[in-house]
């Protein structure tokens, strides 16, 4: 059954230790779902995302992550990540193992994944210490020119999670708007869960709109506000002024664990979490 | 007193440096401001690139964040972010490209990864994001950043986004296709690379600034070139036209926003 509960579709795709990537760039972030993973208490997940964002910031915070792949790991336009800095400059709650890229570099890596190659291959991190930093770097000649190219691994996750807009019956998923790397990043995972606003009978013909085909996803969620507080396009805004909020919450180690206790811990699901923030107001 | 901010200043400086029908790559912030401010005034047909894949934007406000939705909805089409690296980055189809940082060097090399080493950061910066690609593929980028011995430094911490390496053409023997760094728009005026040693020097001073405040607020020695432009002040024009962008901008992100039930 393709359409679940977004509880049971975790439960039954994300183990401990799994390699995860919760995408949406900047757009149509799953923030449902990555609450859902810290309910059921995941522990030592490799988290994948290029801007890890607030939903990053709460999962490493409350202890699911031992390793991070990312490109940007920010605040976007407010500033830090105070949970990922802690996690990075003083171990809290546990070390983070960093394995740290440029844009162009995760979106290679995802294309790779996605063609099931080895690596992906850019004219990138050039003269940059990050080569240093992360073995996993490489280069390689190539065959026709002689010109080396740097290479990364490809990124396959267990399980990406991605939120959309709609779904139909089949599982057929579509999405519009901003899309970052969210197909490739789709098509790279071994298995594939998607919260959406709305549950259609059918999607119309969608021509050169991104469409998710029902064979590759696993599980859907129906997931209202299921990107709150980053947006939907067409459904609703990026709510700033939680963004805002956030680098107060996030600050100290105490002021998070509380928010978190009561606001996600404290909450059965999504719609339980959106409810508890509408009395805190 | 002057009857406008550094900020200001900075923003139409950096407007100024672009014409009409170049093709560039933004980033959130003094970048972002400054590129609309060019299309609303001497640029109308300039082409703003967002790296989340926004082509042709031409947002009434300012956004928010580098997804922005007023980003998608004024496009000229969106694509997926592989693409804007690999097919438009990469192969050579950005003009200019704008970056921030923490850190700069006198070679115009960028710090914004960490400060201290990198396996025990005294700070942990955000980190590189676009940056690295579009210093090495822009066809030239501009970096704006607020000047202090802190932010100006002698020697990065780590280097994110190289610049012109060490100067005297290390950055040509690379495979970086781009110009590199070829002005720096700070909040005393610009910088820009001497040709023979690519070093960056005091090349232009905004109206009430002076060589002096420029010395002391930059961490290495700073050359000054042989002729030093004055940068006029910001038109009439640019004041209101910024000013009215701001204040469009603030309207919209007061509005409360519509929360999902």
């Amino acid at each position: 059954m393709k359409l679940q509960s977004l509880a049971n579709a975790i439960e039954q795709h994300v183990a401990d230790g799994a390699c995860v990537a919760l995408e949406g760039f900047t757009h149509l972030i799953p923030f449902a779902a990555g609450h859902e993973i810290i309910r059921q208490g995941r522990r030592h997940l490799h988290l994948v995302r290029m801007t890890p964002d607030l939903v990053y910031d709460q999962l490493i915070g409350m202890g699911c992550a031992s390793r991070l792949t990312f490109s940007w790991g920010g605040n976007p336009g407010v500033g830090s990540l105070h949970r990922l800095r802690d996690a990075v400059e003083h171990r809290w709650p546990m070390p983070l193992e960093l394995d740290e890229h440029t844009h162009a570099g995760m979106a290679a890596a995802y294309s790779a994944g996605a063609a099931r190659l080895p690596f992906g291959m850019l004219r990138g991190y050039i003269g940059t210490d990050l080569v240093a930093a992360n073995p996993r770097i490489r280069n390689v000649e190539c065959p026709y020119t002689g010109e080396r190219l740097t290479t990364v691994p490809a990124i396959n996750p267990d399980v990406t999670i991605l939120h959309a807009q709609r779904a139909d019956r089949q599982g057929n998923v579509a999405i519009h708007g901003i899309v970052g790397a969210h197909r490739e990043a789709a098509l790279a995972a071994r298995a594939l869960i998607v919260t959406v606003e709305e549950v259609v009978e059918r999607l119309p013909p969608a021509m050169n709109g991104i469409v998710l085909p029902h064979w590759v996803v696993s599980a859907v969620a129906h997931c209202p506000g299921g990107a709150y507080p980053a947006y939907a396009q067409g459904y609703y805004a990026r709510d700033n002024s939680f963004y805002l909020r956030w680098d107060a919450i996030a600050r100290e180690r105490a002021g998070f664990r509380a928010w978190m206790e009561r606001h996600v811990l404290g909450s059965r699901d999504h719609a339980g979490f959106m409810a508890s923030l509408r009395e805190a107001a | 007193m002057t009857a406008w901010t550094r900020d200001e200043m900075m923003t139409v400086a950096a407007a100024r440096l672009l014409w009409d029908r170049c093709v560039c790559f933004v980033g959130i912030g003094l970048p972002s401001a400054a590129c609309n401010l060019a299309r609303l005034t001497h640029a109308p047909d300039i082409v703003l690139i967002y790296e989340s894949g926004t082509i042709g934007t031409r947002p009434d406000v300012l956004p928010l964040s580098i997804g922005d939705g007023e980003l998608a909805d004024t496009a000229a089409c969106v694509v997926p972010l592989p693409e804007i690296f690999s097919h438009y980055l990469q192969a050579g189809r950005v003009d200019v490209g704008f970056l921030g940082a923490a850190q700069i060097d006198r070679y115009g090399n960028l710090n914004s990864t960490v400060i201290g080493a990198y396996d025990a950061p005294a700070t942990r910066l955000p980190g590189a994001g676009g940056a690295p690609e579009i210093a090495a593929h822009a066809g030239q980028t501009f970096v704006m950043l607020k000047a202090t011995p802190r932010s100006f430094v002698a020697r990065l911490d780590f280097c994110t986004s190289a610049g012109f390496l060490d100067g005297h053409g290390a950055r040509g023997r690379t495979a970086a296709r781009g110009g590199g760094p070829c002005a720096v728009i700070t909040d005393f005026g610009m910088l820009a690379p001497e040709p023979r040693s690519q070093e960056l020097q005091l090349s232009a001073l905004f109206a009430d600034a002076t060589v002096a405040e420029a010395r002391a607020a930059v961490g290495w020695p700073l050359q000054v070139a042989a002729a030093v432009e004055a940068i006029p002040p910001p038109s009439p024009l640019e004041l209101e036209t910024l000013r009215a962008l701001h204040a469009r901008t603030r309207e919209a992100h007061s509005r409360p926003v519509h929360v999902p039930a």
